[in-house]
């Protein structure tokens, strides 16, 4: 991937001035919140669901080394096999060395954000085997060599007329934008896929650690193709995906989907136990489960930002962020975007790669109060806004202005001094000129600064009533 | 009733208007005001910029200019969060803590003092143009504040209250942020004005100085119709204050 957030300024400028993008990342994420908020409202225990969710999560990851332990030895109970992955590195290799050792020159997956974050395909892709994205949205943006723009809908940022032309262009198809006909060439395009590929790669939404299974929610039937048709599937899981047992489940299962995408309940639930039963010939013969660690342990020895991992990737944040409701995903310059995204890329990449993802945020708090987990977002963003600046990322004459500024706000006298500059500058300015903000030197003004203040204004008002 | 004043930075330098009017309002209301000199900024700008340690001392003067008031009062939800939820977050010197629990139970925006703690109940004014409200994002999310500046704005008599879409969604101001990001800033406040315009209101009332800022800036850059008024000054107008 050659898109970073150290570029994000540059990102958010240029996502600005593309109008079509911007009109479709709009009006899909408004509706999808509104067709959350039926959802959430038509459940009188919305709010119990949410609070015992948080309570499994929070157990799960408090106790997160005896939950993997436990989940893998009844991986292996299962003929499951499990591998243990430190960085995107190593699960990359595991990934590999599966399909070179199956033999697969093609491999299909299904939608698996933690496999984007690990750059799976890229790898894959250099080494022989090629990776067929089978999500339609995946496909998509693979077949224009893009990464998703959102967490849970890869082509959000796509009008139907935009696929038409990747697919009569990539497919070689004729054009159309109607999406039954759209559907149907992806539909064929991806059946030939399953039916030859040897090797499936999926992610996991769930692990269950009490049976050692993996679930994976979807409503598109291609994961369920993905994990059964070809001889082996490999799942990729990032280590904090687990709950306890199956009975934690369905209160996962009921906030899910409403919050992904305003549904009561997702078309497909895949949950996979085993291997293929012997001598059936049905499903595949090896299932392999890769732990991916790639910093969720060192986020996990933090007591605040440990939070961020409950997130289940339900895009919700997106949908209501006004941030992200003008800039789309791609402007985050990573795999994860939106609210989430800007607190999960400074801890996945570190402060120096990640230093403009946190103030890419008017810390609204809008992510937060939809957050199935009610995850605090903002709160972490301002940690970790204090973590850039603690590792001195953030700008010298920044620093430098702040430290100032500070000074003199803990001094009356200086602060007074200070800030009598900008009123008495302005008055030099020809006209009704406003101050030359930073960012307001465009479409709006800044206020104008007044002449005398609130104090001695309000001193005179005194004098005034005495 | 007597209530120490907060006068956050925007209000002291470019709107002290507002200022003069919530001393105005609380007055009418019956309550005493304690001005509290030699008062400077809560430091929000720099904590939400990652400016931690640099803005301790500036909470712990805060706190030690504001211990033993009644009340404390900010026409500002978002300097009043600051203090109430925020300065949990900074290394306080140990020997303030007790200081700042008490003084975060005694601290309000100004809409929600009025509401729930002086329990004013109509003020008895009257002010006939119609008018539609913004959400302040720390006044509603951060504090709770959702149902007092309504019911303050609806009280008033002959005021023609509509409410605009939306109307939590943020302004794209966020302080540093609408510099840091400017034109993605401004491009939020003109959805937001959009919907002020759609509501076919003559002002729109905020209780934040920064969003009124941001909100004002772009309408008048525009030359869009609705004024914008923070309640204080809507208050003291229909009181003739």
């Amino acid at each position: 991937m050659d898109k970073t957030p150290k570029k994000i300024k540059k990102y958010v400028r240029q996502a600005l001035a593309d109008m079509a993008v911007r009109t479709a990342v709009a009006n899909a994420a408004e509706t999808s919140v509104t067709s959350r908020d039926k959802i959430a409202e038509g459940i009188p225990y919305w709010e119990l669901v949410r609070q015992k969710v948080r309570s499994i999560k929070k157990d799960v990851l408090e106790h997160l080394d005896e939950y993997l332990i436990e989940f893998e030895s009844n991986c292996q109970a299962n003929g499951i096999e499990v591998h243990w992955a430190r960085d995107g590195a190593a699960a990359r290799e595991i990934v590999g060395k599966i399909a070179r050792d199956c033999g697969a020159s093609m491999v299909v997956k299904s939608k698996s954000l933690t496999t984007e974050e690990i750059g799976l395909n890229d790898y894959l892709s250099e080494n022989g085997v090629e990776p067929i994205e089978t999500d339609l949205g995946e496909c998509i943006v693979q077949l224009l060599g893009q990464i998703p723009s959102h967490l849970v809908a890869p082509a959000l940022h796509l009008s139907r007329q935009d696929i038409g032309r990747v697919f009569e262009d990539k497919l070689g198809v004729e054009y159309t934008e109607d999406p039954a006909e759209l559907t149907e060439i992806a539909r064929v395009h991806l059946r030939r896929k399953f039916l030859s590929a040897r090797m499936g790669i999926s992610g996991a939404n769930f692990g269950i650690a009490s049976s050692g299974c993996i679930c994976v929610v979807e409503n598109e039937c291609n994961a369920r193709l993905s994990v059964s048709l070809p001889k082996v599937h490999v799942a990729v899981m990032g280590i904090e995906k687990l709950i306890p047992d199956m009975a934690a489940l369905p209160y996962f299962l009921k906030l899910l989907p409403a919050s992904a995408t305003g549904q009561k309940a997702s078309s497909y639930v895949n949950i996979i136990g085993s291997s293929g039963r012997a001598g059936s010939g049905e499903g595949p013969s090896e299932v392999h489960v890769v732990l991916l660690d790639n910093g969720r342990s060192r986020i996990l020895g933090d007591a605040q930002l440990r939070e961020t991992l409950m997130c289940m990737r339900c895009g919700a944040c997106l949908n209501v962020c006004p941030v992200y409701r003008q800039i789309g995903g791609h402007a985050y310059g990573w795999v994860y975007m939106g609210p989430i995204g800007s607190a999960l890329i400074p801890q996945y990449l570190g402060e120096d790669e990640g230093r403009y993802a946190p103030s890419l945020s008017s810390l609204c708090c809008a992510c937060r109060e939809i957050c199935p987990m009610e995850i605090n977002i903002p709160r972490h963003l301002l940690k970790l806004r204090n973590n850039v600046v603690r590792a001195k990322k953030s700008g010298f004459f920044e620093r430098m202005a702040m430290k100032l500024w500070a000074f003199a706000a803990a001094r009356p006298l200086v602060y007074r001094f200070v800030t009598w500059f900008p009123g008495k500058f302005q008055m030099l300015l020809p006209g009704k000129r406003a101050f030359p903000a930073p960012g307001y030197m465009g479409r709006r003004a800044i206020g104008r600064f007044d002449s005398k203040g609130f104090a001695k204004r309000f001193r005179r008002m005194e004098r005034k009533n005495d | 009733m007597k209530a120490a004043i907060f006068i956050p930075c925007l209000t002291e330098h470019m709107y002290p208007d507002s200022g003069l009017s919530m001393v105005k309002v609380l007055r009418h209301a019956g309550i005493e005001i304690d001005y509290v000199h030699g008062q400077t900024c809560c430091g929000q700008p720099a904590f939400n910029a990652g400016y931690r340690d640099e803005i301790v001392p500036i909470a712990e003067r805060f706190i030690k200019l504001f211990r033993g008031k009644d009340y404390v009062v900010a026409p500002s939800g978002s300097c009043t969060a600051m203090v109430r939820v925020f300065y949990r977050e900074l290394d306080i010197a140990p020997a303030l803590r007790d200081d700042l629990d008490d003084l975060c139970g005694r601290i309000f925006e100004f809409c929600e003092f009025m509401v729930d703690v002086a329990k004013v109940d109509s003020l008895g004014g009257r002010f006939p143009h119609k008018v539609t409200y913004h959400d302040s994002c720390h006044l509603a999310r951060e504090l709770g504040v959702r149902a007092q500046p309504r019911k303050l704005i609806s009280d008033i008599e002959d005021i023609d209250f509509v409410e605009m879409k939306d109307s939590d969604a943020c302004c794209g101001f966020g302080g540093m942020f609408s510099a840091k990001f400017g034109q993605l800033s401004t491009e939020m406040v003109a959805r937001k004005c959009e919907n002020i315009v759609d509501s076919g209101a003559e002002y729109v009332i905020g209780a934040d100085a920064g969003c009124l800022m941001n909100i004002g800036g772009y309408l008048r850059k525009n030359n869009l119709a609705p004024g914008t008024m923070h309640i204080t000054d809507l208050l003291a107008k229909s009181l003739d204050l």
